[in-house]
């Protein structure tokens, strides 16, 4: 069959099994747009802004598994999408974008909307393509999809000309992807996973740091076996939360820079980490030559070059998580540490990391723990970036996988609601919390519009404290204590939900919070909480930037209204 | 930080517009610092070889396996510890007079090297060998006033009848074509 470009773009989505796309036309992606009518199968959902169609598609991918799509015109539609795909690039999410470029005639000659997005998005994504033949673009898009969704999932972006949409020519579907280069199917060496078993076997204090390669793969039922078997404690990394049981005996939470001080004390006198599906990040080490002096690696990765990138494992097990833990799980035995549960028992009382302080303010740990406890045990929860995230994320308890959607590696303040958006356009009958910043917030709100055009029932919280927090927390104990910059003009959120027609109510007493978010919960549509909490609370605990895991600052038993500088 | 000194890599690599970009570009982000590149068609059509040199403060490990995440980039192998050849061609442009010529040519003699070119006041001499003959020849030309120098940077392969990339299926590792199973790792759980 002879199709156009656009139609064989179209028809290779179809045949990916892609649902929704999320983006925006302009000149160069018109005759994509124009063949859209003709697959009824996709729904299109229009945004007020590119870098939301990106996080929206890496909001779905992260909940569904699937490759998430997005669309944006060629010049400045695509230099919008690239925060976004650096989001999905950091945290390794499948994710496949497709912007319009000039005609093949003016590339390279600084046309209208003009910009070499191949080229800007080279090293924020895990391959790319510019289409300059219309015959390409079947194997193109088919093998798109291929590489974000295998090995370690990435972005790839597809830059198509307009006059390249517009060609026809026979349609021709690759019967298979056949790429020389690319093998994403490793399967860990024998003798690494005999070493590995003989390692924890040996140990007396091992613990896993479980990442987000447990959810990519699927290896929830595989890691809760192996914990279980090998009696080894599980703490999540920020984005392997959800990737073990929250209510689990084994597992201790979060590590890290806002981790639980028992787990820095942990790690640091542990005698093995069995790193799974992680990549040691800075934020995970603290000061990498001091991490984990006395243990032993076991790294299990499918990435090759993470495994021994930052630290050097004794094992080293380069495969898919969700293999190589049924392997192990073949061969390890069970041990009892009763001296080492008693001493995680012992730091865990004596230093209870994240008990909210008796008091009537309004403080921000408070709301975000009501939400979880009023939400029952099947809901999605998408945060922002900074102070309301570290909270979320240490009070996150669910035992549902994949349900906590948030950005590590990049950071992105306004992901929350856009990838929100994402989320409940995947999940359109189940709850969705964007627990968000006011300094987010204003960064994508545009698209509450789209949110509110789709009666998507998200419910936002925004942890308002009129401050960029993270940053001020910064200034309070590394910089004297001086705000500059950080404070920050509101508009009135309630208002502003209101002129998108969507449900807005505002909390100032502790009183409140219950019952406002039980009204959210059973208001059918969208809602904006403005949670006007405590402006000079700080996230604890804190490894400072630069220190060691040993070094953490626990909850620090502080005056209320005051805080100390450490600078 | 290995071990002090060059590492020298090989790979195969799509024949595309763009790639050398591709991996110029890992190398800016991830800061390797590459001594030398020589690039050129292989025995297979549609496929070039490359031989890379890091130096020895660069994490060879990394490079190779950064590189390896390339699509483009099919097989990519550190030969430091091989028995190979690796090889470099030279071309100096040297002042020669009538009275130092031949102290000229005795030095072109015992490097092997040759004479490509001659003028009134100068000569080309062409050498091949490993960096460090060409460093001591070079050397020994200073005093006679060196115009200029080009190098090609190291090519290099493995002795012995097997290749220096082989594919990795031989080396017993699973092919490479597979189309992952429609469903999605997890959908509802």
């Amino acid at each position: 069959m002879e199709l156009s470009g656009a139609q064989m773009v179209m028809e290779c989505l179809a045949r990916e099994g892609v649902e929704h796309i999320f983006g925006l036309p302009g000149g160069s992606n018109l005759p994509l747009y124009d063949a859209l009518p003709q697959y009824p199968q996709m729904q299109h959902i229009l945004v007020k802004h590119e870098q939301c169609a990106a996080h929206a598609a890496d909001g779905y991918a992260r909940v569904t598994g699937k490759v998430g799509v997005c669309f944006a015109t060629s010049g400045p539609g695509a230099t919008n999408l690239v925060t976004g795909i650096a989001n999905a690039w950091m945290d390794s999410v499948p994710m496949v974008a497709i912007t319009g470029e000039v005609v093949t005639g003016l590339i390279g000659r600084d046309g209208f909307q003009e910009a070499d997005i191949t080229g800007i998005t080279l090293p924020i994504t895990k391959h790319n393509y510019l289409a300059l033949d219309v015959h390409e673009l079947p194997g193109m898009v088919r093998e798109a999809f291929y590489i974000a969704s295998t090995g370690r999932p990435g972005p790839v972006l597809i830059d198509i000309p307009r006059d390249v949409f517009q060609q026809r020519a026979e349609f021709v579907y690759p019967e298979k992807v056949e790429l020389r280069g690319y093998r994403p199917n490793v399967v860990a060496d024998r003798e690494q996973v005999n070493k590995a078993v003989e390692l924890i076997a040996k140990s007396e204090r091992p613990l896993i740091l479980a990442g987000h390669g447990v959810i990519i793969s699927g290896a929830f039922d595989e890691l809760r076996e192996f914990a279980e078997k090998a009696n080894i404690p599980v703490i999540t990394t920020l984005l392997g939360i959800g990737g073990f049981p929250g209510s689990h005996p084994l597992n201790l939470g979060m590590p890290g820079m806002h981790g639980m001080y028992w787990n820095n004390i942990a790690i640091s006198e542990s005698d093995l980490v069995l790193g799974i599906g992680m990549r040691f990040d800075d934020r995970v080490t603290g000061r990498l030559r001091d991490f984990a002096p006395g243990a032993k690696i076991i790294h299990v990765d499918i990435d090759a070059a993470e495994i021994g990138k930052n630290v050097q494992p004794a094992a080293a097990l380069h495969g898919d998580v969700k293999a190589v833990l049924s392997e192990l799980n073949k061969l390890v035995e069970h041990r009892e540490r009763p001296d080492w549960f008693a001493r995680l028992d012992d730091l865990k009382r004596e230093h209870p990391s994240i008990t909210i302080r008796e008091t009537d303010r309004l403080l921000p740990q408070y709301v975000i723990q009501k939400i979880y406890d009023c939400s029952g045990d099947d809901f999605y929860t998408v945060t922002g970036v900074g102070q309301h995230q570290m909270w979320a994320a240490q009070y996150y308890r669910s035992d549902k996988p994949a349900r906590f959607v948030t950005s590590g590696g990049l950071g992105t303040m306004g992901f929350e609601i856009a990838a929100a958006l994402g989320v409940q356009v995947a999940k359109p009958g189940d709850l969705v919390w964007s627990i968000c910043g006011d300094g987010g917030f204003q960064m994508t709100l545009q698209n509450l519009a789209v949110i509110s055009e789709h009666n998507l029932p998200i419910k936002f919280a925004i942890m308002n404290n009129s401050y960029l927090g993270m940053v001020r927390q910064w200034q309070t104990l590394f910089y004297g204590d001086r705000r500059i910059a950080t404070p920050l003009k509101n508009p009135d959120f309630v208002k502003l939900a209101e002129a998108y027609d969507i449900l807005g109510m505002r909390v100032t007493d502790k009183s409140q919070v219950e019952s406002v978010i039980y009204k959210a919960i059973d208001h059918p549509g969208p809602v904006v909480i403005d949670f006007q909490v405590r402006g000079d609370e700080n996230i604890f605990p804190m490894v400072p930037p630069g220190a060691a895991l040993q070094e953490t600052i626990d909850l620090p038993q502080f005056e209320e209204e005051k805080v100390e500088t450490l600078a | 930080m290995r071990e002090l000194r060059p590492h020298t890599i090989i790979a195969l690599v799509e024949d595309r517009p763009g790639v050398l970009n591709r991996i110029a570009n890992k190398w800016r982000q991830r800061g390797f610092n590459i001594e030398s590149l020589a690039v050129g068609h292989s025995e297979t059509p549609g496929l070039s070889r490359m031989t890379i040199v890091v130096d020895a403060n660069t994490d060879a490990d990394q490079v190779v396996k950064q590189l390896d995440k390339l699509v483009e980039v099919v097989e990519i192998r550190d030969i430091s510890e091989e028995r190979k050849v690796a090889r470099e061609l030279a071309l100096v442009k040297v002042h020669a007079t009538a009275q130092n010529r031949s102290q000229i040519i005795e030095i072109v003699d015992i490097f092997r090297a040759e004479i490509v070119d001659v003028g009134p006041d100068s000569v080309i001499i062409e050498v091949t060998g490993e960096g460090d003959k060409i460093d001591t020849m070079f050397n020994l030309l200073v005093d006679y006033g060196i115009v200029e120098m080009v190098r090609t940077g190291s090519v290099a392969l493995v002795r012995g009848p097997a290749s220096s990339t082989p594919a990795r299926h031989d080396l017993g590792e699973e092919p490479f074509e597979r189309y992952p199973e429609s469903e999605p790792p997890y959908s509802d759980k």
